[in-house]
Formats: structure tokens, C-alpha cells, sequence
């Protein structure tokens, strides 16, 4: 049986950084097929090579028989493939019918669009999913899990021979992820391909039959899924021996207990609500303690994590800092109680990308720095100095603009900005996403290190073992409430699995949130 | 180092344009090299450069400042009014003093409406500041009823005609206004900032810094250098006419600072450039003039130029 | 809620959904009330005729200058291709109208496409090259006319377009821009292009990776904005008997205003034909009624003061529009 998809030494390099380097994927006709590896490792990268969103520098591609021409993502649509990337790609302030139809739009006339067909085609494609919402609101007034689905029902009512689901249970619950299975499984009947990407391993042993792993840039094994498991998938993520991993974990957070070493409470949060996403939380946080925010995406982490750091306004509750209430309005004061915020989309709130290394790294420090309103360019200079060294940062120099550097070194500047404020808590969201798998260890043995020192971490990770072998504790949301709370040794992967399912089944009859405000992860 | 005159072209077009610029008038424009011809120039130039050096300051914030022209026209119709009342005729000094001063805070209130609009409210710059481009001028021809002011006086005109070892005084004035200026943003948190704002705000926000109090900084300087421009504008000409006192003055700028290096989308501010840059988009002026061209081909000639610049520092960006 | 129910034109929804545009239409009616009540012949079939003649060319200039920002993007040079249009179309004049009007709107849409391929090829930002092209059409216009009004042919039909009234009733100017205003409504509320256009304000990254044309409706809007500019100085030319070089200055302000008060978002991703119709009748009626106030001789607005009340004006709706949209604005989903 001929491939459907066989691309062969692939290599592509970002600014002389190197993100692939001869990767490879074979797909059959009517296959799913997982493609696994570490964030860091390539996925993304190579699925937006075969997309035409990104050029390879090298290796071929061939699809449906003959070598594939695609430049554009428009081109891969017509060429029949349709993507579901990672990061929502819809048009929230757009309805729901036009960002399922966009571009297929059902028309009279051939030129006018005939809304009343649109929107029906569109309610019977969410039907298909068991959604029932009214298609004619803005697509960013529902929660994100219904977006995701939307993207869903996109990509797979596009007629395409291959479709591509990077990540797509990320914010779904128990009963929606057994939708989306049915609906995979309807497309390998109908002979259409699946190239599905997932961190939740156990989800490929339910409906994939083969699975692709790759590794710092390169596909290193592709194997049938029946016959493995899942140790041997993860043994293979990581390059490291099976036996190993099982002792020492996955993480540099591995191994020990974990048992929690509680020092004096730093921080508590309680009955804290900013709106309708984050609804009465409670947490406290201890000195050297990891508390770990565990949930889907849209489950109100990065709520939590605003509300803490005096980014979104509390409608009620109060935060107490070693007993007394703090009125955290605004980062400044966060900064000055001694907290930091290393957020989760470092282009979006992180980096300032024109500015040098140097700049960013001190861009939280400048009142300590400052006398009279005048920077201290000496003082500077020696603290930046003193954080490449430590954090390992690979930079020509500490004038080099922050936006040459890779994900992993820009990662560990920004990290670096936190540190150097030497602050008390430590708020960390998704710190290790979208890094090189070698900075992903450097970066948790930082955190581990600081831990060690006395600073409470708050950490959002959406990498399952980070926070099973990172976290003290872990408080589990869903939407916008805590549902759970787990405690060494009760911490384990499965347990959160379970957690995180246990959710109310109530989620499929168009969940939404109240118009005007965006959805967020 | 780079290699090649490409790169160098890129990284170095203003000063190159600008030698290309007085290598051609040198030789063939007559009666460049007199004193008189840099002292028009100069004169010319000096106001616009000043405005351009704070419209560089806003757009580094990512904002855009097109009430200037108008507050060129406030402040230098109100300066007239005050040295001509009675109150400045009977003290001609104090008079004097208050007519700088006086313009000047208004033309910083201004500033400070436009600051609390983008940075308060959270307006788009550019409806935030058309207000006043819309208004700006009609309050100044309502204060001064439409009439055209003329005086004499010779110790406020020292602003627009005065000279300082031989050259003139507004232009010693944009370079003292550059070097505060281009001190104030590197080796300041004020400029530090502005910076940070202009390349990514939500990142300024998160570190702590102080972005409203800066964004509204940036339009109250902005605001004041526009007023002083006007105020130079009317001691030029010994005359305040409102309705044409910093006409399209807000374009000039822009595009002074444009070609000077300023991105629209803020996070850099080269000071120096946009004098650089009005010095470049009056010397076209100039050159096209002096040699018999006409004064509607220079606006042709301008756009180009912008076009050009714009084109040249995407191409160094990518 | 069963299927049917929710394709009904919901009223309650749509005022939910769209408060600001509604708030326009009922500020124009509240207004026109106003009007009509408290001066004599302002609902009079020439005052009438008159308003709806001179602002047929900000309507049109405004509908072209909303598809644009809907893009994100912004248009600079309208006023000053409706100037020199307005030159072109007093030369053509002469051959009538039928070949002065697509004449003039044809040089718009040359413009249009200069500013398209310096966005798109190019890559420069929206408000650079449309302000060079606002200087290169003034100065342009300057050239072609000798810096003079250029006067029509009044022999030819040209000027029926300006003067005359269709079947006696409407000025064939908005007559004409009406049926242009509701084409691009359409184009906008029914075909693929045009929320193509609503869908690259609301996410060019997104647009592009669901596979739609992008570059094709960038390049529209701004062909749109330069033909509309064109139709505008041909309705210049034809209602003033002249082609008027100078003509211009500060439309593409009063503009983005009208498209800003009729609720569409300057960030783009939402807009709205009618509401940005809606939004530049109300300027003009501001503009018109300080017109009649001052005719009544009570108080006297010089024009200057009448400069001042229209920036009140457009400050009142910005702090309407901060309280109504305060969440809305520009942000993107995260």
C-alpha cells in the first residue's frame, strides 16, 4: 500500500539555529497515526513544513503520490490537507458558522452567500460533536473549549485526505474527548487519514495505530502502537533507558519524594474571583514549596496566576502576604512584595524584542537600579553578567537583540528578569514551553535550585510530568473553580488524569461565557 | 562588520542620502555654500525638527500625534496676546516672559488631554488626538477672532531670528532639545520605558513599569516642543496667523521622523534622526527649488522620499 | 430554542451585540427631531436636497474608508485623490459624464492600487504609503491643474450629476452613491470577499492559515478607497463647477470619524455599512444645525467655534464609546 504522506530527511533552521534535521514521517491511506516527542523536539516545526507555512532547507516531501508543491497553507487546503494547529486560529470577533465555513461558504448564484444554508450546515457539522449553540454569536464569546471544537469541526468538515490535530484534547473534558474520538474513528473508516500530536499518551493507545517519535530535531522511531507501551514511548521521547526513567522520573524534578518542604506561609489566596473565569480560589503558599496549578486549557490557571500578581482586578476575596492583607492592584505592587511572573506566551507579555538582552533582563529591576530616574549602566552591566553566566544563556554579547536568540535562550532571559528581583514567590507559567529539549532541563534545574534556596513556586505546566514530579501540591481547576487538591504521595500522573476528568457532564450544551470578554488560557 | 555596500546602505541610508543630498547641491546649485542659504535652511528646518523630535518620542510609545500643527497655532496665537495687552505693554519684560510661558503650560495641558485620553482611557491615539486637531485651531482663531496678529518686538522675536555665533538661535535650541532628549531616553527608566511601551507594552505592563504615567509624559513633551515651534514660528514672521501656523505641520513631522528611523509601531527613537530627517526632506525641498522646480513636484518628491526610507528600514528589520 | 428561532432577526440581540451603532441611528433621529422641530425649512426639500448633495461625498469616502480600517488598516490619501479626481473629471468633462465619471474614479482606483502594492509588496505600514500618497496626489494635482480651479464644461452633462435631481426629487449624487453604498453592502454582509475583509481585521494570522485570500481583499480595500475617493471628486467637481486641486484637506479625518462613530472598531474585525452611513449623516447634521442656530441670530457661531463644537462632538462619542465597549476593544481573544 502506497504512503499517503512520506517525508524524508527534512531539515529546517531558524536564524542558524537548528529545529530539524532529518526528520521523517510516513502516513498511510485511512491511518492514525501519532506523532510524539518532547515540546522542543520538532512537531510543530514539521508540521508547518508539510502545511506550507513554513520552507524546508532540504529533504522531499510527497503526498497523494507526487511531490508536494505547497507554499501556502491555502494551497495545502486545496491539496487536502486540513490543520488544527495548536494555538486557537479562528477569528474570535467572527460568528461561529463564519469560522466553521470560512471560504466554503454555501452560495446562491454562485457570488452571494446564502446565510440560512451556512448556518445549518454549520449546526448539523456541531451536532456531529453534540453542540447546540447559537452560531450566529462571535465565536470568542464561548469557552475555550468550545473553540477548540469549532476548530475541530473546521478542519474536518474541509473534505480533506489528511487531518491534522496538533494538541486537540487540550481543553476538553472526559465526554468530549470521547466525542472526538468518534468522530477520528469515522474518518478512518471513510479512508482519511489522521496525523495526530498529543502529550496525553494514553489517549494514542485508544484510537492510533501507529506512532512517529522524534527527538532534539530528529524522527527516531516509528512503530506499530499495539505491542508498546508507554514507558518505552516516553523512553524513546527522552532518549534515556526505560529502567532509568522509572527510578530517577522524567523531569530534572524527578526523583526523591518530593516531599514538601513547608516553611512559613508566603502568600494565601482566599475566596479570590476576578470575573467569570476565576471563582472563589483558594491557595496558600509555603517558603521552598512548588504548588502546582494543574487543568485543561481554559481551566482559569493563568486566571489564578493574574489575580495573584495584581494583573486582573479581584471582584472578591483578598490575598494575604505572612498574615496581612494586600491590595494587589497592580504588577508594580506585585513586584514590590516580592513576587515575580514569568508568563506563558513570551512573545505576547514577555519579550520586548528589539531590545537587547541586557535591556530585557533588567526590565523588572529598573527602580533598583535607578537613582535620581538615572540607570546605573555599570551596576547593570554586572548584574547581567553575573545571570548569563549562572542561567547558561547563549548570547553573542548582552547587546545582542533579544529576538536573535532561540526559544530556549530568550526563555532563560526572561526567567533570569524574575531572578534577579530576587523575589519570594515565583509565579511560572508554562516555563518550559516551546524550548529546546537541553534548555528544558537547564531551565528546571534552575527551578529546582531555587526552590532549594527558600522562593515558593507557583508552576503551570501543561506537560504532565512536570508538575506530577515538580509539584509539593496540586490544586486542580475547572473552569474557574478548584475541583481538586492532591497531596504527595498521592501524586501521581494517573491521579491527575482522573482529577481532571471528573468534571460534570454538563459541558456539551454550549458553554459560555459573557460577551465581550476574550477567552484566555 | 557587514559586507558589501548593501548592508552598509541599509544600516547608514540617512547619512548617505544626506552626503549624496550636499554632494549635488554643492556642485550644482548655485550659491549653496553661501551663509545665507545655510541660515534659511537652518531656519527652516529648526521648527520642524523640534516638532519631529517629540512626535519620535510618541511613536516610539506605538502612538501617533496629529494634534501638533494645531498646537503650534494656540500657542502662537496666544503669545501675541499677552505681550500686546496692557498688562505686557506695561511690563515689557514680565510681558515677554509670560507670553513663552504662558503658551508653553497650555500647550503642555494639551499634551496632558491627549496623554489621559490614550493612556486613561484607553483611545486609539489617533481619534484620541484628532480632538484637538479638529478644535485645536478653531479655539486659537476664536481667541484671537480670526485676525491675523502682527507686532513688533524685538526681544521675543530673538526666538525665531536671534543668532548665536552666527547661526540661528532655534537652531541651537533643536540641538539642546536632542541631546536632553537623547540622554533622557538611554540612560533613563523615563526613556527605558518608552521604549519598553512601544515594543511590547503587555511586557512593560508585567514588569512593573510605569506605563500611563510615561504614555502621558511622551504627549505632554510632545505638546510642549509643538508649542515651542509655534512660538519660534511667530517670532519668525513677527506675525500669528492662526489659521496657518503649523499647518500639515503634523505630516512634516511624521515624516521627518519616519525617515529619521522612527517605526510606526514603536520601540525605537532615534532623536537625532529625525533631525537628520527634516534636515534630508528640506534639503530635497531646497535642492528642487533652487533649481527651478516646483513647489508641488517637492510634495511629489517628499512622498517618495518617506516611501523610500520606510522601504529601506523594513528590508533591515527582516 | 429550536433552528428557526435563532435565524430570526433578533432585536434585542442586536442591540446587544451592537450598542454602538444603534446608539448612532438614534442620535441621527434624535437630531433630525431636533431639527425639524426648532428651525423653519430644515426639513424643507432644499435644505434636504442640499445636505444630502454635499455629503454624498463624505458618505461615499466614508464607506471606503470602513472597509479599509475593517482590514486594520488606514487611509490617508482619500482627501487628496478626490482633489486631484476632481481636476481630472473638469478635463473630461467635456465628453459628458459618461466618460468623466469613469475617468475620474479609474485615476482614484490608480491610486488605490499604488497604495495597495506598497502595503502589500512592499510591506509598508498603511498609514506610511498612504501618506505619501496623500502628498504625491496633492502635489499631483497642483501639477495637472497649473494650481488652479479648473472649470467644467458646462456645455456638456457633467454637471447634472452635482445640480440636477433625479425625477425632481433626490440629487443624482446620492442617488448614485446610495446604489454604491448598498452594492458594498452587500459585497460586505454576502460574499466570500467580504468577510474575507472582517476576517483579517479580526486575525491576519489567522486568516492566512485558514486558507483565505488575504492578499486579494487587502488589495480591494484599497482600490475601493481610491474609487470611492475617485466618485467623490467627481461629485465634487460636478456640484461646485470646478475641479478644485486644494479641495480635500482633512477629509480622510473627518472619515476615519464617521467610520469611528458609526461603532466600527479602528482595530478592525467589526463593521458596519449602514452604521458608518449613519455615523458621517451625523457629523453633517452637526455641521448643518450650527448652520441654522446661527441663522436664528440667538447665538453666533463663527466658524471657528463651529471647528471647536465638532471636536466636542467627536470627544463626547469617544467617551461614549470607552464606557459601551470598554472590554471589546481590539482585543483579541488570547
Amino acid at each position: 500500500m502506497t504512503d499517503l504522506l512520506k517525508m524524508t530527511a527534512i531539515d529546517k533552521a531558524f536564524a542558524g539555529v537548528s529545529a530539524l534535521s532529518g526528520a521523517s514521517l510516513d502516513i498511510a491511506p485511512g491511518e492514525v497515526h501519532a506523532l510524539i516527542g518532547q515540546n522542543g523536539a520538532g512537531k510543530s516545526t514539521l508540521i508547518k513544513i508539510l502545511t506550507g507555512v513554513y520552507r524546508c532547507d532540504g529533504g522531499t516531501i510527497l503526498f497523494d503520490g507526487h511531490e508536494s508543491a505547497i507554499a501556502t497553507p491555502r494551497e495545502a487546503q486545496a491539496a487536502g490537507i486540513a490543520t488544527i494547529y495548536q494555538e486557537l486560529t479562528l477569528v474570535p470577533l467572527r460568528s461561529v458558522t463564519e469560522n466553521v465555513t470560512m471560504g466554503y461558504e454555501p452560495k446562491r448564484l454562485g457570488v452571494l452567500i446564502d446565510w440560512k444554508r451556512a448556518h445549518r450546515r454549520t449546526r448539523e457539522i456541531l451536532a456531529r460533536f453534540g453542540i447546540d449553540i447559537d452560531v450566529r454569536a462571535p465565536l470568542g464569546s464561548y469557552s475555550t473549549a468550545i473553540q477548540q471544537l469549532v476548530a475541530i469541526a473546521r478542519a474536518v468538515s474541509l473534505d480533506a485526505k489528511l487531518v491534522i490535530m496538533d494538541e486537540p484534547t487540550s481543553s476538553l473534558d472526559a465526554s468530549e474527548v470521547a466525542v472526538l474520538f468518534g468522530v477520528v474513528r469515522g474518518l478512518r473508516e471513510a479512508g482519511v487519514s489522521v496525523l495526530y500530536v498529543s502529550h496525553f499518551l494514553d489517549e494514542l493507545f485508544e484510537i492510533c495505530d501507529r506512532v512517529t517519535t522524534m527527538r532534539d530535531g530528529r524522527t527516531v522511531d516509528c512503530r506499530a502502537i499495539a505491542g508498546t507501551t508507554k514507558l518505552d514511548l516516553i523512553a524513546g521521547m527522552l532518549g534515556r533507558d526505560a529502567g532509568e526513567i522509572e527510578e530517577e522520573g522524567r523531569t530534572e524534578f524527578g526523583g526523591g519524594t518530593g516531599a514538601a518542604a513547608t516553611g512559613e506561609p508566603l502568600l494565601t489566596a482566599r475566596g479570590v474571583s476576578t470575573g467569570p473565569r476565576l471563582i472563589d480560589f483558594d491557595m496558600t503558599l509555603h517558603r521552598g514549596e512548588i504548588v502546582g496549578l494543574g487543568g485543561l486549557l481554559g481551566a482559569g490557571r493563568t486566571e489564578a496566576a493574574r489575580a495573584i500578581f495584581g494583573v486582573d482586578r479581584l471582584t472578591a476575596g483578598r490575598i494575604e502576604m505572612k498574615g496581612q492583607g494586600v491590595a494587589m492592584d497592580t504588577p508594580a505592587t506585585a513586584i514590590r512584595a516580592g513576587l515575580g511572573y514569568l508568563t506563558e506566551d513570551r512573545k505576547a507579555e514577555g519579550i520586548v524584542p528589539d531590545m537587547s538582552v541586557r535591556e530585557n533582563l533588567t526590565l523588572a529591576l529598573l527602580p533598583r537600579l535607578t537613582k535620581r530616574g538615572r540607570i546605573d549602566r555599570a551596576r547593570e552591566r554586572a548584574l547581567v553578567e553575573k545571570y548569563i553566566d549562572a542561567l547558561g544563556i547563549k548570547t553573542a554579547d548582552m547587546e545582542q537583540p533579544i529576538r536573535e536568540l532561540s526559544g530556549g535562550n530568550q526563555q532563560k532571559v526572561l526567567l533570569a528578569r524574575w531572578l534577579a528581583i530576587e523575589p519570594d514567590i515565583l509565579i511560572l507559567d508554562e516555563p518550559t514551553r516551546g524550548v529546546d529539549v537541553g534548555a528544558k532541563r537547564e531551565i528546571q534545574t534552575i527551578i529546582r535550585d531555587c526552590v532549594a534556596k527558600g522562593v515558593g513556586v507557583v508552576l503551570i505546566s501543561s506537560e504532565f510530568e512536570e508538575i506530577v514530579e515538580g509539584a509539593d501540591r496540586i490544586v486542580v481547576l475547572n473552569e474557574g473553580r478548584i475541583v481538586a487538591e492532591l497531596t504527595n504521595p498521592g501524586i501521581t500522573e494517573t491521579a491527575l488524569v482522573r482529577a481532571l476528568a471528573h468534571i460534570p457532564e454538563s459541558k456539551t450544551s454550549g458553554t459560555r461565557t459573557p460577551e465581550g470578554t476574550g477567552a484566555a488560557a | 562588520m557587514s559586507a558589501g555596500w548593501k548592508p552598509f546602505l541599509r544600516d547608514h541610508g540617512g547619512l548617505v542620502a544626506l552626503a549624496v543630498l550636499l554632494v549635488f547641491n554643492i556642485l550644482v546649485t548655485p550659491n549653496f555654500l553661501q551663509m545665507q542659504t545655510l541660515f534659511v535652511n537652518i531656519s527652516q528646518v529648526a521648527t520642524i525638527a523640534i516638532v519631529a523630535i517629540g512626535m519620535t518620542l510618541v511613536i516610539a510609545t506605538g502612538g501617533i500625534d496629529l494634534s501638533v500643527g494645531a498646537i503650534m497655532a494656540l500657542a502662537g496665537a496666544l503669545a501675541p496676546l499677552i505681550f500686546l495687552s496692557d498688562f505686557g505693554v506695561a511690563y515689557p519684560m514680565l510681558g515677554v516672559a509670560a507670553a513663552i510661558t504662558l503658551p508653553l503650560l497650555a500647550a503642555l495641558a494639551c499634551g496632558l488631554f491627549n496623554g489621559l485620553l490614550v493612556a486613561g482611557l484607553k483611545v486609539q491615539p489617533i481619534i484620541a488626538t484628532l480632538i484637538l486637531f479638529i478644535s485645536g485651531r478653531g479655539i486659537a482663531q476664536v481667541l484671537t477672532n480670526g485676525n491675523l496678529q502682527t507686532f513688533s518686538n524685538p526681544s521675543f522675536s530673538y526666538l525665531g531670528t536671534g543668532r548665536i555665533l552666527g547661526l540661528p538661535f532655534q537652531g541651537w535650541l533643536a540641538l539642546a532639545i536632542a541631546c536632553i532628549l537623547w540622554w533622557v531616553m538611554t540612560r533613563t527608566t523615563f526613556g527605558r520605558t518608552v521604549l519598553a511601551i512601544g515594543g511590547n507594552e503587555r511586557a512593560a505592563e508585567l514588569s512593573g513599569g510605569p506605563v500611563v504615567r510615561v504614555k502621558i509624559g511622551v504627549y505632554m513633551i510632545c505638546g510642549l516642543l509643538a508649542g515651542m515651534a509655534g512660538l519660534i514660528v511667530v517670532a519668525i514672521n513677527s506675525a500669528s496667523d492662526a489659521a496657518r501656523n503649523g499647518s500639515l505641520m503634523e505630516l512634516d513631522a511624521i515624516a521627518a521622523a519616519v525617515v529619521g528611523g522612527a517605526l510606526l509601531q514603536g520601540g525605537r527613537a532615534p532623536v537625532f534622526g529625525a533631525i537628520l530627517g527634516a534636515v534630508i526632506i528640506q534639503l530635497v525641498k531646497y535642492t528642487l527649488l533652487a533649481n527651478g522646480v516646483a513647489d508641488e513636484v517637492a510634495l511629489i518628491a517628499k512622498a517618495v522620499i518617506i516611501l523610500a526610507a520606510v522601504y529601506v528600514q523594513q528590508a533591515r528589520r527582516e | 430554542m429550536t433552528a428557526l428561532d435563532t435565524d430570526a432577526f433578533d432585536l434585542r440581540r442586536h442591540i446587544s451585540r451592537n450598542p454602538q451603532s444603534v446608539a448612532v441611528w438614534i442620535a441621527l433621529a434624535a437630531l433630525i427631531a431636533f431639527g425639524v422641530l426648532r428651525y423653519d425649512n430644515f426639513g424643507g426639500a432644499y435644505n434636504i436636497a442640499s445636505f444630502l448633495n454635499y455629503n454624498s461625498m463624505f458618505i461615499v469616502i466614508s464607506v471606503g474608508m470602513c472597509f479599509v480600517i475593517m482590514t486594520g488598516g488606514i487611509d490617508l490619501s482619500v482627501g487628496s485623490v478626490a482633489a486631484f479626481t476632481s481636476v481630472i473629471a473638469a478635463y473630461l468633462s467635456p465628453y459628458g459624464i459618461a466618460v468623466a465619471l469613469p475617468g475620474a474614479v479609474l485615476a482614484g482606483v490608480a491610486f488605490g492600487a499604488i497604495n495597495a502594492f506598497c502595503i502589500i509588496a512592499l510591506r509598508i505600514p498603511p498609514f506610511i504609503a498612504t501618506l505619501a500618497t496623500m502628498l504625491g496626489a496633492k502635489g499631483g494635482a497642483l501639477v495637472i491643474s497649473g494650481a488652479q480651479t479648473i472649470s467644467v464644461d458646462w456645455e456638456s452633462d457633467f454637471t447634472r450629476m452635482g445640480m440636477e435631481q433625479a425625477f425632481g426629487i433626490l440629487p443624482w449624487s446620492i442617488v448614485v452613491v446610495g446604489v454604491v453604498v448598498i452594492a458594498l453592502w452587500v459585497v460586505l454582509e454576502k460574499t466570500s470577499l467580504g468577510r474575507t475583509v472582517l476576517a483579517i481585521g479580526g486575525g491576519e494570522d489567522a486568516s492566512v492559515l485558514m486558507g483565505l485570500k488575504v492578499n486579494r481583499a487587502t488589495a480591494f480595500v484599497y482600490l475601493l478607497s481610491g474609487g470611492c475617493a475617485g466618485l467623490a471628486g467627481v461629485i465634487l467637481a460636478s456640484g461646485f463647477g470646478a475641479g478644485q486641486p486644494l479641495e480635500g484637506i482633512g477629509w480622510e479625518l473627518s472619515a476615519i470619524a464617521s467610520v469611528v462613530v458609526g461603532g466600527t472598531l479602528l482595530t478592525g474585525g467589526l463593521g458596519s455599512v449602514p452604521a458608518t452611513v449613519a455615523g458621517a449623516l451625523l457629523l453633517g447634521l452637526v455641521f448643518n444645525i450650527l448652520n441654522f442656530e446661527n441663522g436664528r441670530g440667538t447665538i453666533s457661531f463663527s466658524a471657528y467655534w463651529q471647528m471647536v463644537i465638532r471636536g466636542a462632538f467627536l470627544f463626547a462619542v469617544i467617551l461614549f464609546q470607552a464606557r459601551v465597549t470598554g472590554g471589546r476593544r481590539g482585543k483579541a481573544a488570547g
